[in-house]
């Protein structure tokens, strides 16, 4: 027997009779459709919702928390930031390109939707390991795919990471962050206003293209055969979404619409029933009113559609023809497709606004399409109370503790590690390696593609530990990070999410900024698997204690569960963006370079931590043991000092320690500075005792190195020590080696080559 | 007296916001074209500015020209006004016969993003008279299609009527003898596909695009 | 409708002989690795596909290579070759 129409869609038997209950009848098939993907765990967040409730929310700078479009922060001088962040990991599985340029264009109308001109884009990207074939493919299609929406819709793409693994190898993650800037009173919300208001559908004709997207790509595992999928991957279009960004920023401009919501996953019906639930009233929808851009598609397929670049404006009758002018000024299609009432149902028919004189007419059929719509008369198609759409079950899933996960802990690398790298052993390869480790490598192949300097206000573009963006016209600017470590997490969430947060909030304060808000990305497994559920509470709960320790607010987040392929989970990878606020920018930020002729400071301790290190991990296959501690005690004393320092000019270079650890954090700072430098590891501050190696390649958090005139050592170690932060001037900078003693010594010259050009090797292969 | 400047804005134009920022910046009183007017509106100079005019579909800048105002701008420069492509707006200066040659996918087949180093190769050009020669200014490039092309006996007559007016230190893109940017007979009319107002602001990383700007600003008073 | 005939028209643009084709060269030294090592000459070429009415084909010929000149093509690099035939009437 084939299975009933409820399981083709993807609801579970009890969902469907939570659904005949909520009606006190059977759905009808549309009805049913809605449901599907409204109660999708992609648009629900049945799964995830009762864990996120712990996220600290609020500041006193919070305008708009989780839950709307995107999170808004006020900045100061009558200007708001709104940031948003989400996933594209399975489109960009099936077809890298689009996938991913349609993330981005989704993004987007996320910001706009606030009200805000998006400036900036960041994406955090994780793919398998270059050596294989597929990988090299879905990496350069997500890359262009980025680099031709983003750059042709003109918001420019300031930054980001790429991360590899072998764990990404089917399936990739990529997530987009998207900042936009606005004046306070042009904040817009997705409200519907008074009954009478009239719902128009801006933007492109509505295809087949996403039909049940959201359920079926992001809400299920990647199992085999995943080309079969590919019908329902959205096409982008930059030119449309371009024309319609500027066509309703001058909307709102002229304060021409009540509300407004962007059309994503789940399509319209999502967009038009949210709008009217918020506000307690009701809305009609026509689908005759929607414009077709394929022959004969169905009301199921106009409601849940999930065609990319179109946007639902509320506006009152008498603003109508102002926005249609508008609208047509910038040659964006525009349709009276709903109207509010005070039903608070949500009903849709076929056919029935042409007869009761809602403004507009039904746009022409496609070429070929001569289906009758229904009778002005007829019933509704669909009927049902407008909130039960967007509440969904929630699903208290069950949580249990990976069975190998103590034995995994209590296998320190450190132990292999020290037998085979004890001191005086060379580690001048080790270190070369690394800086070849694509993970690590230099991303210009990969930057350079994407226009990062488009509104003249990148002052620190890609490559840098945050990306600085002035604010003309005031003396602010802002700083950005998005950040992930999954190996930690996978070894302990708890801790990995603290870490996380801790190592975004500190590549912020190397540009001289205060950490103000954050949203994150959980890109997860299957959460039916009660040890992928745990995993997710336990970030959560990490995250949760850092950002509170740091006073900083989760203003929004994306949920991304399923992304298993084969059988396997990747490792638990939340990603996140912090953005921080820098008040008074006089000059550009301290780069992460060396200067000829510096003292090389190093503040912060390090302990011997190389769970899930790059060193153990991606050169040794180690991936077990504990990660570094997460003092988050140490992050409130070191954020507010580095911050002061990148600002104050007292530093040439400064950059945060992170994938690779102090060795890797110099050298990359020597390749920058295009100048030598001689380390004594033995003036590295510790707060254990450690081998040459794990001083090298440990990755305890908390840590920054400085480039700083030999002049202002002095002052600069009494103001650490008053900060009860450990520092110490570990070396000069300066010749042609990049030289930790004994131990590692490498040419400048090579260490630059083989960093450089990694991942261009790698893609020749 | 301020100068007018003009900035043409096509849907998927993307830097008209930039090149307005950059010259108000140098004093002049910037503002918007839009395409769809058939007028220049009075302005002292035009600047087509980069982006992606009509999304740059079919070719990069064949939709633009047809656009109402290019007529305008070409009986404006026929008048001996100052027009400056920048980018795209290079691109369609070209594809409305305004200036010589064409734009081709880059070398690579990469879009490219990165700072540029370009030499002035002459100083009697609308963007090059506060400029000298042999200078070399550091200036971003922004594109997928910045390869120029041309036949070879129009190379010939530009290099013959000294009407290159940058050559990339390093060719990033394939681009014809290193081409970055030309003008016209009359030299009133130059594209180039490096953004000067990239480079207009010392927290920008370089303020050398200043000169070109300012050099427009400079003609714009000799013509008035 | 004008109840003229309608016309399929053909558009292929390609690079003017001597125009570079980075795209077409790069597809080319690409296939070598695929075990075609007998592949030279390899152009990459626009395709355009549209229907007019029209009165006659030579009148729908001439439009649609007018269309090339003013716009379809860029003369300065790309050649065009323009083929119409007659669709039946539904």
């Amino acid at each position: 027997m084939a299975d009933s129409l409820h399981v083709q869609l993807g609801m579970t038997d009890d969902e469907f009779e939570a659904v005949v209950a909520e009606l006190g009848r059977e759905p009808t098939h549309l009805e049913l459709a809605m449901y599907s993907v409204m109660w999708s765990e992609h648009c629900s967040y049945k799964s995830s919702k009762p864990h996120l409730k712990r996220f600290p929310t609020d500041a006193p700078w919070v305008m708009v928390g989780p839950g709307e479009g995107a999170g808004v922060i006020d900045v100061g001088r009558d200007l708001a930031v709104a940031i948003r962040i989400e996933s594209h990991n399975h489109p960009s599985a099936v077809e890298p390109y689009q996938g991913a340029a349609t993330g981005v264009g989704g993004i987007i109308r996320d910001v706009f939707s606030m009200g805000a001109r998006p400036i900036a884009l960041m994406d955090p990207l994780r793919f398998g390991n270059l050596d294989d074939p597929r990988t090299r493919y879905i990496f350069e299609g997500v890359v262009s795919g980025i680099s031709g929406y983003g750059n042709a819709v003109g918001v420019p793409t300031v930054g980001g990471e790429v991360v590899f693994d072998d764990c990404y190898r089917d399936n990739p993650l990529v997530n987009v962050f998207c900042l936009g800037l606005l004046n306070h009173d042009e904040l817009q919300l997705a409200v519907a206003g008074a009954p009478g208001n009239l719902a128009v559908l801006l933007g492109s004709g509505t295809g087949r293209d996403g039909i049940g997207g959201a359920s079926v790509l992001a809400s299920a595992g990647f199992a085999e055969g995943s080309l079969d999928k590919r019908p329902s991957v959205q096409v982008g279009d930059p030119f449309e979404e371009k024309r319609l960004i500027e066509a309703c920023l001058e909307l709102y401009r002229r304060k021409l619409v009540v509300g407004v919501q962007d059309l994503g996953a789940a399509g319209l019906s999502c967009a038009a029933s949210e709008t009217a639930a918020k506000g307690g009233a009701g809305m009609d929808v026509d689908v005759a009113r929607i414009v077709r851009r394929e022959p004969k598609m169905t009301p199921v397929e106009l409601l849940t559609s999930e065609s990319q670049e179109r946007m639902l404006a509320i506006v009152t009758p008498e603003q109508l023809d102002d926005v249609l002018e508008v609208a047509a000024r910038w040659e964006v299609r525009a349709s009276v497709v709903g109207l509010v009432t005070d039903t608070e149902r949500f009903r849709v028919y076929d056919g029935r606004f042409d007869a009761l004189g809602i403004p507009g007419k039904n746009p022409a059929r496609p070429h070929g399409d001569n289906a009758e719509v229904l009778s002005s008369d007829s019933a509704p198609i669909a009927d049902v109370p407008i909130g039960s759409l967007g509440d969904g079950p929630v699903y208290y899933r069950p949580l249990a503790v990976p069975d190998d996960l103590a034995e995994r802990q209590a296998d320190d690398p450190r132990g292999v590690l020290a037998t085979k790298f004890a001191d005086g052993v060379d580690l001048s390869a080790e270190l070369l390696t690394l800086l070849a480790t694509p993970t690590i490598a230099d991303k210009t192949w990969v930057s350079r593609q994407y226009d990062h300097q488009l509104f003249l206000n990148t002052v620190v573009g890609p490559g840098s530990d945050a990306a600085v963006l002035r604010l003309k016209g005031t003396t602010k600017a802002l700083a950005i990070s998005t950040d992930g470590k999954a190996r930690f997490c996978a070894l302990d969430p708890r801790v990995g999410g603290a870490l996380v947060v801790l190592e975004a909030a500190r590549n912020v304060a190397c540009a001289g900024a205060v950490p103000k808000a954050l949203v994150n990305c959980l890109n997860f497994g299957n959460p039916e698997h009660p040890e992928i559920m745990w995993q997710f509470s336990e970030v959560v709960d990490g995250m949760s204690e850092a950002c509170a320790a740091l006073d900083l607010p989760v203003v929004g987040g994306n949920v991304s569960f399923y992304n298993e392929s084969r059988g396997a989970n990747i490792d638990p990878t939340p990603t996140v963006g912090v953005v921080g606020l820098i008040d008074d920018l006089k000059v550009i930020p301290p780069a992460a370079a060396l200067r000829d002729g510096d003292a090389v400071l190093v503040l912060g301790a390090t302990a011997p931590e190389l769970g899930g290190s790059e060193w153990a991990s991606v050169l040794h296959g180690l991936h077990a043991g504990v990660p570094p501690i997460a003092d988050l005690e140490a992050a409130g004393r070191l954020l507010p000092f580095v911050a002061e320092l990148a600002n104050s000019g007292a530093v040439a270079g400064i950059h945060d320690v992170s994938d690779g650890g102090l060795a890797v954090a110099i050298a990359e700072m020597a390749i920058a500075g295009d100048v030598g430098v001689v380390i004594d590891l033995a003036g590295v501050p510790i707060s254990e005792a450690c081998s040459q190696a794990e001083i090298l390649f440990s990755e305890t958090s908390n840590r920054v190195v400085c480039s700083v005139s030999q002049l202002d050592v002095e002052v600069l170690l009494a103001a650490a020590v008053a900060a009860e932060i450990p520092a110490a001037v570990v070396g000069i900078a300066g010749g042609a080696e990049v030289s930790f003693g004994a131990c590692a010594n490498v040419g400048l010259v090579e260490a630059t080559d083989v960093w450089r050009y990694a991942i261009e090797r790698s893609l020749r292969r | 007296m301020t100068t007018r400047v003009g900035v043409i804005q096509f849907p998927g134009t993307n830097c008209e916001l930039d090149v307005i920022h950059a010259m108000t910046q140098l004093g002049a009183d910037a503002s918007i074209l839009w395409h769809g007017d058939p007028t220049v509106n009075g302005v002292d100079t035009v600047i087509v500015p980069g982006g992606f005019a009509h999304g740059d579909y079919l070719r990069t800048g064949a939709i633009a020209r047809f656009s109402p105002v290019m007529q305008a701008v070409a009986d404006f420069a026929a008048s001996g006004g100052p027009v400056v492509g920048i980018c795209n707006g290079f691109q369609i200066l070209c594809e409305a016969g305004l200036l010589p040659g064409a734009l081709q996918k880059n070398a690579g087949l990469k879009f490219l993003c990165e700072p540029a180093e370009i030499r002035v190769e002459t100083s009697r050009s609308v963007l090059t008279n506060g400029a000298q020669v042999g200078q070399v200014l550091r200036v971003p490039i922004n594109h997928f299609e910045g390869n120029y092309i041309c036949d070879a006996s129009t190379l010939a007559e530009l290099q013959a009527e000294d009407r290159v007016v940058f050559r990339y230190v390093r060719n990033p893109n394939g681009a014809l003898d290193d081409i970055a940017g030309v003008c016209n007979a009359a030299r009133n009319v130059v594209g180039l596909m490096p953004h000067p107002e990239r480079a207009s602001d010392r927290l920008l990383g370089s303020q050398d695009g200043n000169v070109l700007l300012g050099s427009v600003l400079s003609a714009c008073a000799k013509v008035s | 409708m004008t109840g003229m005939p309608s016309y399929e028209a053909h558009i292929d643009i390609s690079h003017l002989p001597g125009v570079a084709d980075p795209a077409g060269s790069t597809v080319e030294r690409a296939l070598p690795a695929l075990g075609y090592d007998n592949v030279s000459g390899l152009k990459i070429a626009r395709s355009i596909k549209l229907v007019l009415e029209c009165a006659s084909e030579a009148e729908a010929k001439r439009q649609v290579t007018e269309m090339c000149e003013r716009i379809l093509a860029n003369p300065v690099i790309e050649n065009y070759a323009v083929s119409v035939t007659e669709l039946a009437r539904p």
